[in-house]
């Protein structure tokens, strides 16, 4: 089976995709973009969280079919820059998990991103204001992370939230 | 395996019967990890993501509709007062709210953790099946029949869900280890009634479907203060929760225990039956 989609603001299509396979996998092992993590494929960590049509979604929970025609937007596409073998800087929110020291051995962290993005999105950027630990905890609670704690994710949920609307002040 | 995608209802009720070993797919919580873990290799996927009657709900004169399949997290999280108090969605897909268009959370599995069941038999609710054969409605109440099994028919989908109009304060309580994403150890509903002066109950996650507990249910309606919603005696409201426990068939299993189950159980009903009082009180039954 043959599905078109838009992934990071290019169409593509990927081939002899097996009817019952995940979005997550036509992602990974058709497409190239190994940046969405497989880690339970029972949408019960996060790993795998990627923007669906706008929607934040646990990808291994998508059949593949299910993406035909859809937007689908993953950690990659949250670099600033074009791509395309373009310089590719960091987004805020990578930038700031960085610095936080909120990444340790990263297999949680493209779904973190995703997901920051996402709740940085509806309350920064929709001009309510920074969010607050319960508010960043009930966003991320869909997020298994094995290895940090959650503190310094948080610390750099703050950090990102903080910048954002910096950039959203100054450039106003 | 064949994928298809129906973009009206009546091509789905075509193809679910032209391909009743086929599976509908819509938020993929229970088909996609089958599919994943190789547990289960259906003849077909029908994907019911673009049939826009299964994605729409609204108001009729006496019922809230609601869409059994609902892609887009928030669309059931509209909240008005008198209405039904779902968990609030929080946006992700699978959303942990119970759309029970959602694999594991829709009442067409019937799966006993379903997180839709409690408030359907709480309300009353009725679900709406629909075949080429015509279409039919089901009280959630007469609607699981036993473990994994309910009224559907292999060539049904579930097209409606109708909530009646709520009369009175809705509760809807949840143990779990988090608030996203994972299934409760055990919840519980209850629904207040003042103008058929009813009490309705439902248990999720302690029994091999989804329960009410009439006992509770009986003992309330003669309990309480129907005029003034006037509070409940300690005793009262002990006796509640214990006759809650008792209608739970809960087994151990990585979740909890059974003993933790049933005592989870009895302090949620008090709880929910506390709230629910201060709210019938107050006169209105607010939104969450
Ligand atoms: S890999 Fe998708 S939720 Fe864990
Ligand atoms: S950094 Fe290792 S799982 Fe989160």
């Amino acid at each position: 089976m043959r599905v078109n989609l838009n992934v990071n603001g290019e169409d593509v299509t990927a081939d002899n995709v097996w009817p019952g396979e995940s979005l997550l996998y036509v992602l990974r092992e058709r497409l190239g973009l190994p940046g969405s993590k497989n880690a339970c494929e029972q949408g019960e960590c996060g790993s795998c969280t990627v923007y669906f049509d706008g929607v934040t979604a646990c990808s291994c929970m998508i059949a593949a079919g299910q993406a035909e025609g859809r937007e689908v937007r993953t950690v990659e596409g949250l670099a600033e820059g074009t791509g395309k073998g373009g310089d590719r800087t960091l987004g805020v929110v990578q930038e700031a998990f960085v610095e936080a020291g909120a990444v340790q051995c990263g297999f949680c962290t493209p779904g973190l991103l995703v997901q920051t993005d996402d709740l940085l999105e509806r309350t920064v950027g929709a001009g309510l204001g920074a969010p607050g630990d319960a508010e960043i905890r009930e966003a991320l609670a869909g997020n298994l992370c094995r290895c940090t704690g959650y503190e310094k994710i948080i610390d750099a949920v703050h950090l990102a939230a903080g910048r954002r609307a910096e950039e959203a002040g100054s450039g106003s | 395996m064949e994928f298809l995608r129906p973009s009206t209802l009546v091509e789905a009720l075509e193809a679910r019967s032209a391909h009743p070993d086929g599976v509908p797919i819509m938020g993929g919580t229970d088909v996609m990890v089958e599919l994943n873990f190789d547990k289960h290799r259906p003849s077909a996927l029908i994907d019911l993501t673009r049939v826009p009657e299964l994605t729409e709900w609204g108001w009729t004169a006496t019922a809230r509709v609601w869409a059994p399949v609902s892609p887009t997290p928030g669309s059931s999280s509209t909240c008005r007062a008198g209405r039904p108090r779902w968990p609030r969605p929080r946006g992700r897909w699978p959303p942990p709210d119970p759309q029970p268009g959602h694999g594991r959370r829709q009442p067409g599995r019937g799966l006993p953790a379903g997180e839709a069941h409690p408030p359907l038999l709480a309300t009353d609710a009725e679900i709406e099946l629909a075949s080429v054969r015509g279409t039919r409605r089901v009280r959630a109440r007469d609607f699981y029949l036993s473990f994994r099994t309910t009224a559907l028919r292999p060539d049904e989908l579930i097209t409606a869900v109708l909530l009646p109009e709520a009369a009175g304060p809705q509760q809807f309580a949840k143990i779990g280890t988090r608030n996203a994403m994972v299934i409760a150890v055990t919840s519980f509903s209850l629904a207040l009634d003042s103008e058929r002066r009813a009490v309705g109950t439902g248990i999720g996650s302690a029994g091999p479907t989804p329960l009410r507990s009439e006992a509770a249910e009986e003992f309330l309606e003669g309990e309480f203060d129907w005029e003034d919603g006037r509070p409940l005696s300690e005793a009262v409201v002990r006796r509640f929760g214990e006759l809650v426990a008792s209608a739970s068939r809960p087994i151990d299993d990585q979740r909890g225990t059974a003993e933790y189950r049933r005592h989870a159980l009895s302090v949620m009903a008090r709880r929910a039956l506390s709230w629910s009082v201060t709210d019938y009180r107050k006169g209105s039954a607010r939104c969450a």
